[in-house]
């Protein structure tokens, strides 16, 4: 069950197979059967990865589906920007045993009648409140690339209906775990930590944001943020928090990690524009991770017609 | 072979096999996810750091007290100007996949990228006047005046690596240690040379 319809993801935003299924082998497929030739060729260089994390129950597939070809279990987790364990895309999961996922408890808080703390196994196994199902998200990181993930969760406003928020709830804060003495990023104080994000009420409510703990049907690998996180598409990935350990409601709006490190940069709400650059690239293009050329950035990164109502009538520049 | 010949031959394979380890890497698809953004990054770092090591040169040489070092200048200048076009020509050719109207966006609207082409640019005299015959031609005045452009191009090159950061400055940081280092001796080198010089002339005044 799901609270309101899905609407369609119209056919025009989904790009047309063959047009964009240069992968990446494709690059470099000239340059290896020449070094294979040479006998240099050593693919012993790339071994793929396979997932080893327990196997979830869920439903497949879940709302929103997408007929667009996933990104690869290796291109997902070993290309990552998780800050607390690293800087680098690779980081994330050369330090995935830093985080600790296990006892894990979620505390929701703040403007809810209902609060509540959740404990991994509320969140991993099926549960009648908040079922498990597949959601395939376009993920537009601000770095402008992108990737298609198969994410198992349920959506957050779901579980935020039942906790019954009150009448002064008008936006929702997460924050992720804060642990320095492990995580090597907050060691090293790389952002103010611990990282925070916020949605509009509205927005968390939004059929489409969704709290994640899975990935390829198994649970979260650390590095994409285990056990739990948030996954809004239509925004700049940035926004989905990972490794969730409180969510509040609030009245006012809060802070930000990247807004306030650098404002000009990363706004608030951060939905994907082409039509507003980075200051340091252009946002009207794309890398989709393992094709060559640069796909053209989709407003709202393609979920436009879902989301768009949620900003009718707001002036555009409060909206960056 | 002469020392100085084995000497000046030396930096090629070393600076070079870092490329040769890049196209293994990327031809086998052992760059990760986003293989382009890796080359475009290593090669930038391998020009940056072939700078540093080109700029150490006349400091070493001085500390060693070993003049025959100067003959590493040149082959480490090619190199690093070398790997600087690779890097454009990684961020033009693969990146952009020459997409024109995005080049040139990218290189007049990003101010990182205008202070690369800025070094880049400034680099092309210097490797263009320095076959021997060149540089005879020029005079050994001119040529060293010329070639003080270093100096800036290297300050361009690090405001190029600093505005590009997100968050982790430490590699730059890193850069700019060794960068104020050799300044810092050539600064301290400079001032006893002039002190020598006034010295004489009072002397013999
Ligand atoms: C027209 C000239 C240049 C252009 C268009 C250019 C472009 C770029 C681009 C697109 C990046 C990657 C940014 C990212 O991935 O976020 C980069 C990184 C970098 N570039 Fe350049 N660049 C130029 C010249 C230079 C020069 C002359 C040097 C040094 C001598 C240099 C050193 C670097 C370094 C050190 C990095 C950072 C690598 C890292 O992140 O580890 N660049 N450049």
């Amino acid at each position: 069950m799901l609270i309101g319809t899905p609407a369609e993801i119209p056919a025009r935003d989904i790009t047309p197979e063959g047009v964009y299924r240069q992968r990446r082998r494709f690059i470099g497929a000239g340059v290896a059967s020449l070094l294979a030739a040479l006998g240099l060729g050593l693919p012993s260089l790339a071994l793929a990865r396979t997932p080893t994390g327990r196997i979830l129950d869920y439903r497949k597939p879940g709302a929103f589906p997408s007929d667009e070809e996933s990104n690869s279990y290796d291109d997902i987790t070993g290309y990552s920007n998780f800050y607390e364990l690293g800087s680098g895309k690779s980081d994330p999961q050369a330090n995935a045993k830093a985080l600790q996922t296990d006892p894990w408890s979620l505390v929701i808080e703040g403007e809810v009648k209902r609060p509540v703390t959740l404990a991994l196994e509320d969140l991993l196994s099926p549960h009648a409140a908040h079922p498990l199902e597949e959601r395939i998200y376009r993920l537009r990181c601000v770095e402008a690339w992108s990737m298609v993930i198969p994410w198992v969760g349920f959506p957050l406003g779901r579980l935020l209906k039942r906790l019954e928020p009150t009448s002064r709830a008008r936006y929702v804060v997460f924050q992720s775990i804060l642990d320095p003495e492990r995580l090597p990023g907050q060691k090293s104080r790389l952002l103010p930590w611990p990282y925070q994000e916020a949605l509009r009420l509205d927005e968390a409510l939004h059929p489409l944001t969704l709290l994640a703990v899975g990935l390829y049907g198994r649970v979260l690998p650390n590095e994409n943020g285990a056990p739990i996180r948030l996954v809004v598409p239509w925004k700049y990935g940035f926004k989905s928090i990972k490794s969730i350990v409180r969510i509040r409601l609030v009245t006012e709006r809060p802070h930000t990690t990247w807004n306030r490190h650098a404002p000009q940069e990363y706004g608030f709400f951060a939905n994907v524009d082409p039509a507003v650059d980075h200051p340091r690239w252009s946002q009207s293009r794309e890398r989709r991770i393992g094709e060559f050329l640069k796909r053209p950035t989709l407003p709202y990164n393609g979920y436009e017609q879902q989301v768009a109502p949620l900003y009718r009538g707001m002036d555009p520049t409060a909206l960056r | 072979m002469k020392p100085t010949t084995v000497l000046q031959l030396l930096p090629w394979p070393i600076a070079l096999a870092p490329l040769g380890w890049l196209g293994i890497r990327f031809a086998n698809g052992a760059l990760g996810a986003n293989p382009i953004e890796a080359v475009i990054r290593e090669l930038g770092q391998s020009a940056l750091w072939l700078l540093l090591a080109t700029l150490a040169v006349s400091p070493l040489r001085r500390r060693l007290g070993w003049p025959p070092l100067a003959v590493l200048r040149r082959p480490l200048g090619l190199l690093t100007c070398g790997y600087a076009l690779l890097h454009l020509g990684a961020y033009g050719g693969l990146d952009q996949a020459f997409f024109w109207p995005a080049i040139a966006a990218d290189l007049t609207k990003r101010p990182f990228m205008t202070l690369g082409l800025a070094a880049l640019l400034l680099m092309l005299p210097l490797a263009a006047t320095s076959p021997r015959a060149v540089a005879r031609r020029l005079g050994a005045t001119a040529w060293r005046r010329l070639h003080r452009l270093v100096h800036p191009i290297a300050l361009l090159a690090l405001l190029h690596h600093y505005w590009l950061i997100k968050a982790d400055y430490r590699p730059a940081l890193v850069e700019t240690a060794v960068l104020t280092l050799l300044w810092g001796e050539r600064l301290v080198h400079g001032v006893a040379h002039w002190r020598n010089r006034v010295a004489r002339m009072e002397f013999t005044r």
